[in-house]
């Protein structure tokens, strides 16, 4: 006999794959949905529904999107003369956000990791160097993250793109703000001198 | 056992942290904020060891703990894993880090040292060895010899030292002509040998004087030895089919190596 009902041990069972997730956890989320409104419950359930219906990615800068070209890509005010390089789609809201970005972007959907066997093949790069082709591409920015794979990645890049004469730039690497110059490593701080600017 | 292992690591009683030079191998995510790093230790050998937060922008440890450095860190004892507490890079390798080639080497020597040691076993020469080779790529361009170098000291430690003098099979001394070398027994064959066993591919008598007088001489001698591209390409060969036959699996960072070389 079972000790749970059937539908309350799937859910458990459901959450329990979730990333972050332990057993506890998955029994207490099973359980607070047992107990909320109906609606609270549907709606959840059609948010998780529509997410892997109609979320499809955009076949021009391989972001996530509802719609085929994306809402960036679609939009004629930004200036598609600038794409800049992204490792994963998680990755543009934060771009976004800082409003100082009016170009496109390319989402590569991973990092060359020769030690996991990750090569260019897995990553959209050919993708994006077949953007590149037709010159109305002025300028490239990588944008993927300041660690071993990524500055693999930029470096890889750089490679394929610059014998097609595009302005390539890379996000400057420095000191975040709140931090300490005394942890600072020396990578960081010697590239923060290196790029230091006129105050 | 627990005991055991942990004064072995100190040398003297139990305390609760611990301070030790290492160079860091790979890490891995753990959580929203945290990454397990491994790390080669001159005194531990390889260890796994958690940086807890190092993924915030304000991080501590953050640059510190990336691979291809070598760092001072003070280890706080876990119940399960140590924690990294602090970390000091001693040298970053800028100009390894700078170079696509030269990284990509760096990837293939950590992912060697990775497959070929186990947790808590002390190699110091190992450590040196790999402490050397990193320094070597940074300063020298003969990135192939330094790998070649690299590759028949790691065995070398490791007790897969190839047997380069007598045949293994019938033990007579080998001669001067295309001879062949056998994975499965970790040597040389005569060619009499050599011919019926399956596994066994033919080695040149130039690849392997070359083979010997690495497997002995320091690195400033090896360096000297000027290689063709065809003598570069058969010692690449041999050293990686006896490597992957060792590890029962193919070296992944080969076939990255291989696909910027076109």
């Amino acid at each position: 006999m079972m000790i749970v009902a059937e539908p309350v041990a799937k859910l458990v069972e459901a959450f329990n794959k979730l990333p972050g997730i332990g057993p506890k956890s998955a029994q207490r989320l099973a359980y607070y949905l047992l107990r909320s409104p109906d609606e609270e419950a549907k709606a959840l359930a059609e948010a998780i529904l529509t997410l892997k219906e109609r979320i499809r990615l955009c076949s021009i800068c391989f972001n996530i999107t509802v719609c085929d070209p994306c809402l960036i890509c679609q939009d004629k005010e930004r200036d598609h003369s600038k794409i800049c390089v992204v490792e994963r789609p998680l990755d543009i809201p934060p771009l976004e956000r800082t409003g100082k970005y009016k170009g496109v972007y390319h989402v590569l959907h991973g990092t060359i990791n020769p030690v996991r066997g990750i090569g260019s093949a897995e990553l959209k790069i050919k993708e994006l160097s077949s953007r590149l082709q037709d010159g109305s591409v002025k300028e490239v920015i990588l944008a993927t993250n300041p660690n071993l794979e990524g500055e693999t990645t930029a470096m890889y890049l750089r490679r394929i793109i610059l014998p097609l004469g595009i302005r390539i730039s890379r996000l400057a690497r420095g000191l975040p703000f709140g931090s300490d110059l005394e942890y600072a490593d020396d990578m960081t701080l010697g590239q923060a001198l290196e790029d230091r600017r006129e105050f | 056992m627990k005991t055991d292992v942990s004064s072995k690591k100190v040398g003297t009683g139990r305390s609760r942290s611990y301070q030790t030079q290492a160079i860091i191998i790979k890490q891995t995510r753990l959580g929203e904020v945290d990454k397990i790093i491994t790390i080669y230790t001159p005194e531990f050998g390889k260890l796994k060891a958690v940086a807890k937060g190092s993924c915030r922008p304000g991080s501590k440890l953050g640059g510190n703990v990336e691979p291809l450095t070598h760092s001072l860190m003070m280890l706080a004892r876990g119940r399960n894993l140590d924690i990294i507490t602090q970390s000091q890079a001693i040298d970053v390798f800028p100009a390894l880090k700078n170079d696509l080639w030269r990284t990509s080497c760096g990837f293939y020597i950590l992912e060697l040292i990775d497959s070929f040691t186990v947790e808590n076993n002390e190699n110091h020469p190992l450590f040196d060895l790999l402490l050397d080779t990193l320094h070597r790529m940074c300063q020298d361009d003969n990135s192939e010899t330094i790998l070649r170098y690299f590759e028949l000291h790691l065995l070398n430690y490791l007790g897969y030292r190839p047997q380069l003098r007598e045949c293994v099979i019938c033990d007579s001394p080998v001669k001067q002509t295309f001879n062949f070398f056998d994975p499965d027994r970790g040597g040389i064959l005569c060619p009499g040998c050599g011919q019926e066993q399956p596994g066994a591919r033919p080695l040149s008598v130039d690849a392997l004087k070359i083979l010997r007088l690495w497997q002995s001489c320091d690195y400033t001698t090896a360096r000297r030895v000027k290689l063709g591209a065809g003598l570069r390409l058969e010692l690449e060969q041999v050293m990686q089919g006896y490597i992957k036959y060792l590890l029962q699996r193919e070296v992944k960072s080969v076939s990255w190596l291989e696909e910027l070389k076109k």
